[in-house]
């Protein structure tokens, strides 16, 4: 079964973590309004570790979720207002606050072998009548069919699509391939596939590329790539490639390019690029989130960030252990 | 003096890990009767083995048992709907008592070395959950010294020490543990997050207190970090600081937003913590399981003594 390609915004959630989550209320309305223009197919917004994120251990954001969210579903015309909830952090209660602000769609996040934490939610919002999809973080984690079983689980659970979620940036496009292959031979047709890549190895188009070819439509982007590490797929340059190879897609290349370059590469005050530190995410499997956190630690404790990564990726950290950052950081102090 | 006859509900880890402690360790209890509803489940298979009375009909089956009149005391490892099915009938005896491991949370929330004394005034008490039972004496160690704004804890236990309860439920684990560290900790708003990692060898439990109060001398709050520590300890000996106490100001222009709070400035404290457990029934990693039997047992033992 052939599905229509889906291009989903995350510059107003994973976005967040460039900023550490610092989007006023006025920009995520006014960049959600021009996105919806730019006909992309849905725009997610929440705090960049999903919905009730803000803590000392992910960064207190700017407003509340739920300010984030006011309003904004009455402007879209095209868009469906997305949000992102991961269980251990956000819970049912969380997302029927979002629903009532008008989310239509939600994508519930694990790690990538802890599907079955996401069995309520998933039922939860499909009971709200909510478009859902299951997001199996760190997928570089599991191998091929390790992760399709996941995905099985969420697609039992009731999700409509499930993702490989490259939190790392460190799968290789085979990996990507395998995967993507793993999950076509075990869920239902009806069932869409989505990919969310992060461009730590400078893969990130080119991994979704290879998501697409192998059946997945629905497509994680994000304006001049803004997110965690060295940034998502670049939204507008994944537009550029669809367009040049024929691609059916809704979305107009030129707004998107002038709004990457005109709104968001300038709110980049620490740059979204493949540089030492966000190389080391991909290269030693490190959950991107962490790169802020640990960019901190390293300067409050004299220490190199690439070390403090290095080590989180042999303890074999999962996203959401932020708080093991400064631990690795002390630990390193003794040795 | 005669020991406090009890009996366990629930005959999986839980259960069964309490029934060894309880047996090896308690000095004013004593097993009398463990109660499941799988007539094949291990934790009854001990209980029997070990010469222990048993039923595998629940409650139902316990009160039909001719031990059930001396039973002053109930611990329930069940689950939540099954608490409430429990505690229905066990109310019908004023002279016996429950200490609640399930997220019911129908009587009070009681962490033992911070509220001890909630025990010995009703006959319900709740443990909360294994984070709250690792994280609430940290946040009420630093809000004895400075008034607490904001509790934030963070759990990760190893993936094959989550049960089929804990996965199915684990929003049940946030909220609860967000309103006990209000409760019972004492700050003016808490939060709770909750990680699953499944590296091999799985991880020992690890937990982390961040604390948001107002100003105080920081000797003061290490010095009682280090006592609530050693409290804690005392009924959980793997319970350890794994590193030193983490300080960081937050002055007023940095005020950081809090929902449910606003701004908010002070002092923040970071505690990090490692619970190994005692390797009874569960495996050392599982901290989180051990912490939350030690600490049913602890509250039992003292309420034992003092009768």
């Amino acid at each position: 079964m052939n599905h229509k390609l889906y291009i989903q915004d995350v510059t107003l959630r994973d976005g967040m973590h460039p900023i550490r989550h610092q989007y006023s209320k006025q920009q995520i309305k006014e960049l959600a309004i021009a996105l919806d223009q730019a006909k992309v197919d849905a725009i997610e917004i929440s705090h960049g570790d999903g919905l009730t994120g803000g803590s000392f251990n992910y960064g207190f954001g700017a407003h509340t979720d739920w300010d984030w969210l006011e309003g904004v579903a009455e402007e879209l015309t095209h868009a469906k207002l997305t949000t992102l909830l991961i269980p251990g952090i956000g819970t049912i209660e969380d997302l029927k606050r979002a629903r009532d602000l008008g989310v239509e769609s939600v994508r519930v996040a694990t790690h990538s072998t802890e599907a079955d934490i996401s069995a309520q939610h998933i039922e939860a919002a499909r009971k709200m009548e909510m478009d859902v999809s299951g997001f199996l973080m760190m997928a570089h984690m599991n191998d091929a069919q390790g992760l399709a079983k996941q995905a099985k689980l969420m697609e039992d659970y009731g999700a409509l699509c499930v993702y490989v979620t490259d939190s790392a940036g460190a799968l290789l496009m085979d990996g990507v391939r395998d995967r993507i292959k793993a999950f076509k031979a075990i869920l239902k047709p009806e069932t869409e596939m989505g990919i969310h890549c992060h461009h730590n190895l400078s893969l990130g188009v080119a991994n979704t590329i290879v998501a697409m070819q192998e059946g997945a439509n629905r497509l994680d982007a994000s304006l001049a790539g803004m997110g965690a590490g060295a940034g998502n797929c670049p939204l507008e340059v994944l537009i550029a490639y669809l367009n040049k190879m024929g691609a059916e897609c809704n979305a107009d290349l030129f707004q998107l390019m002038d709004l990457a370059d005109d709104f968001i590469r300038p709110l980049q005050t620490r740059p979204v690029q493949v540089d030492r530190e966000t190389l080391s995410l991909g290269y030693s499997g490190v959950y991107s989130s962490f790169l802020l956190h640990a960019e901190r630690a390293a300067k409050k404790y004299g220490l190199d960030t690439r070390t403090i990564l290095n080590e989180l990726g042999k303890r074999k950290m999962v996203g959401g252990q932020e708080d093991m950052i400064v631990d690795v950081a002390l630990d390193l102090l003794k040795r | 003096m005669s020991k406090v006859k009890v009996a366990i509900i629930g005959s999986g880890n839980i259960g069964t890990d309490l029934m060894i402690k309880i047996i090896r360790n308690a000095q004013h209890l004593e097993m009398s009767v463990m109660v499941g509803i799988d007539p094949n489940s291990d934790g009854l298979a001990r209980a029997k083995r070990m010469g222990y009375s048993t039923t595998h009909e629940g409650i139902d089956g316990l009160i039909q048992l001719p031990e059930w009149q001396d039973i002053q005391l109930i611990f329930d490892a069940t689950s939540a709907k099954a608490h409430h099915y429990n505690w229905k009938i066990i109310q019908q005896y004023p002279d016996k008592k429950v200490i609640d491991l399930t997220p019911a949370a129908i009587g009070p929330f009681l962490i033992p070395p911070v509220n001890f004394e909630t025990s010995q005034e009703v006959r319900n008490v709740n443990m909360v959950t294994c984070g709250g039972q690792a994280t609430i004496p940290m946040v009420a160690a630093v809000n004895r010294v400075a008034k607490v704004h904001y509790g934030e804890i963070v759990a990760s236990i190893a993936s094959k020490s989550a049960g089929p309860g804990t996965r199915a439920n684990i929003d049940e684990f946030t909220e609860t543990t967000a309103h006990a560290i209000e409760q019972v900790g004492g700050a003016d708003k808490g939060k709770a997050i909750i990680i699953l990692n499944p590296a091999e060898p799985p991880v020992v439990m690890r937990d982390t207190i961040f604390t948001l109060s107002e100003q105080a001398d920081r000797t003061a709050i290490r010095k009682s970090i280090h006592e609530m520590v050693e409290a804690v300890q005392q009924y959980v000996p793997g319970y350890t600081l794994h590193q030193e106490v983490q300080f960081d100001d937050i002055p007023e222009e940095q005020a950081v937003f809090i929902e449910g709070l606003g701004y908010r400035h002070g002092l923040k404290t970071t505690i990090l913590l490692q619970v190994r457990g005692a390797g009874h029934y569960l495996p050392e990693y599982a901290g989180n399981l051990d912490i939350m039997t030690s600490a049913a047992l602890a509250t039992g033992e003292r309420l034992a003594a003092g009768n």
